[in-house]
């Protein structure tokens, strides 16, 4: 039995069709197989955040799905926060506030942030914390990380026209 | 997957039950308790109004259970057939009374959760049966219930946890009482002993302190790189003592201990 599979998803509007060894897994699918190295893999056992992606708009660890699993979903990853030169409210206070140093974590911890505040737009300082709870940064101490959260959706409550859980790709 | 990550397990085949969408629902069970779908997310029942209103205890174990990333695609039923040692859904679904339906080509059968887990990761599951459904029993006027856990950072397997139910039986007497701990052995730990000395008893600070020397000392555990087995006896007392005074407040509406 062929151990390939023909998988046909989604990442940040873009449609994609390939074949793909049952084994691989997603991380190593976007990363490897469609070129998009925006997602870290840390520790590659779901620990450190760093490879989170949106799954049909739930952020999800994507070392601990095998890219056959996304035969037919729609993803979403650091790549597709920005609208080509234009960052991403969230993208633009992590660095104001400087919550990257190394940006080994950062995508991960954006594409939680962005899932959470989907959820919750106007989260208190204890809720944030706990929505990155489940990533690891090992350079800032996430202080900043946690003020640029803040100041994103708060930013994004004074202009309310453009809402910070539509990514430029699912506007499509 | 992380076993599979880490290369500790090198299946040959690997079917991917996920898209099964008729194991994943919550309902309502006639006697006034829930069935939940094996392929559940953990998610899904962290936000089900109907779990929350019908089992106050396995709602507040889900937000214990890793991060809402891993909730979002961890399922009831994986994290049960999993049957990590330091997980809170089996020793939740021990002291609630859970029964499991395993299904086979061959049979269907109900095992009780007290019967399903045997060892560390190792349940009553055969390898052609599939754990398709959770029966959690209904709950009762008088009950009170804690979970608790120690773990080094928040969203990391507990080193010590404990899930207890205590039911009244309207005034301040204990009738009966069920008491869980995980992360102390190969599967969850009931505590006989110490559930017996609550029976027919009212919860003061003497009988809680005698309980928690009681769990230390009954307590069945190893060291390991987390925590020492001396550390997880004393902790896993205290947290007890912790757990049944709260659950005894609770069952009594406010009596204080």
């Amino acid at each position: 039995m062929s151990t390939r599979r023909v998988i046909t998803l989604t990442v940040n509007g873009k449609s994609y069709e390939r074949l793909v060894e049952a084994r691989m897994t997603l991380a190593d699918f976007l990363r490897s197989e469609l070129d998009l190295t925006g997602t870290h893999l840390g520790c590659e056992h779901g620990v450190c955040g760093a490879c989170t992606v949106l799954l049909n708009g739930e952020a999800v660890r994507s070392c601990l799905l095998l890219a056959v699993q996304a035969d037919g979903a729609e993803l979403l990853t650091v790549e597709g926060l920005a609208q080509g030169n234009e960052l991403h409210p969230l993208q633009k206070a992590f660095h104001e506030r400087h919550a990257l140093q190394c940006g080994f974590c950062t995508p991960g911890f954006l594409m939680t942030a962005f899932a959470f505040l989907s959820e919750i737009p106007n989260p208190t300082e204890a809720e944030v914390r706990e929505a990155i709870s489940g990533n690891i940064c090992r350079c800032t101490g996430y202080l900043p990380i946690v003020q640029a959260i803040l100041q994103a959706a708060s930013e994004s409550g004074e202009s309310s026209s453009e809402s910070l859980s539509t990514p430029p790709a699912r506007r499509l | 997957m992380p076993l599979m990550n880490l290369r500790l397990a090198r299946p040959k085949v690997i079917i991917d039950i996920n898209r099964l969408a008729r194991l994943s629902s919550i309902s309502a069970a006639a006697n006034g308790g829930l069935v939940i779908g094996a392929l559940t997310r953990q998610r899904a029942i962290e936000r089900s109004a109907m779990v929350k209103e019908r089992n106050p205890l396995l709602a507040a174990a889900m937000p214990l259970i890793g991060h809402f990333q891993i909730r979002n695609r961890g399922t009831i039923g994986g994290s049960l057939a999993h049957a990590d040692p330091a997980a809170e859904l089996p020793a939740v679904s021990v002291v609630l009374g859970a029964e499991f339906v395993l299904r086979s080509a061959r049979r269907e059968r109900v095992v009780r959760a007290e019967d399903f887990f045997v060892d560390t990761m190792t349940t009553a599951i055969q390898p052609d049966e599939l754990l398709t459904e959770i029966r959690i029993p209904g709950w009762r006027p008088g009950l009170g219930w804690a979970i608790d856990e120690i773990s080094r950072r928040r969203g990391d397997f507990a080193m010590v946890g404990v899930a207890v139910l205590v039911q009244t039986d309207g005034s301040e007497v204990c009738k009966d009482a069920r008491v869980a701990l995980f992360g102390v052995g190969g599967k969850p730990a009931r505590m006989p002993r110490a559930e017996g000395m609550l029976r027919g008893k009212t919860l003061d600070q003497k009988t809680l302190l005698e309980i928690a020397r009681s769990v230390s000392d009954e307590l069945d555990t190893d060291s390991d790189v987390h925590a020492s087995a001396e550390y997880r006896r004393e902790v896993g007392g205290v947290l007890t003592r912790r757990a049944l005074e709260r659950a005894f407040v609770m069952a009594t509406e406010g009596k204080k201990i």
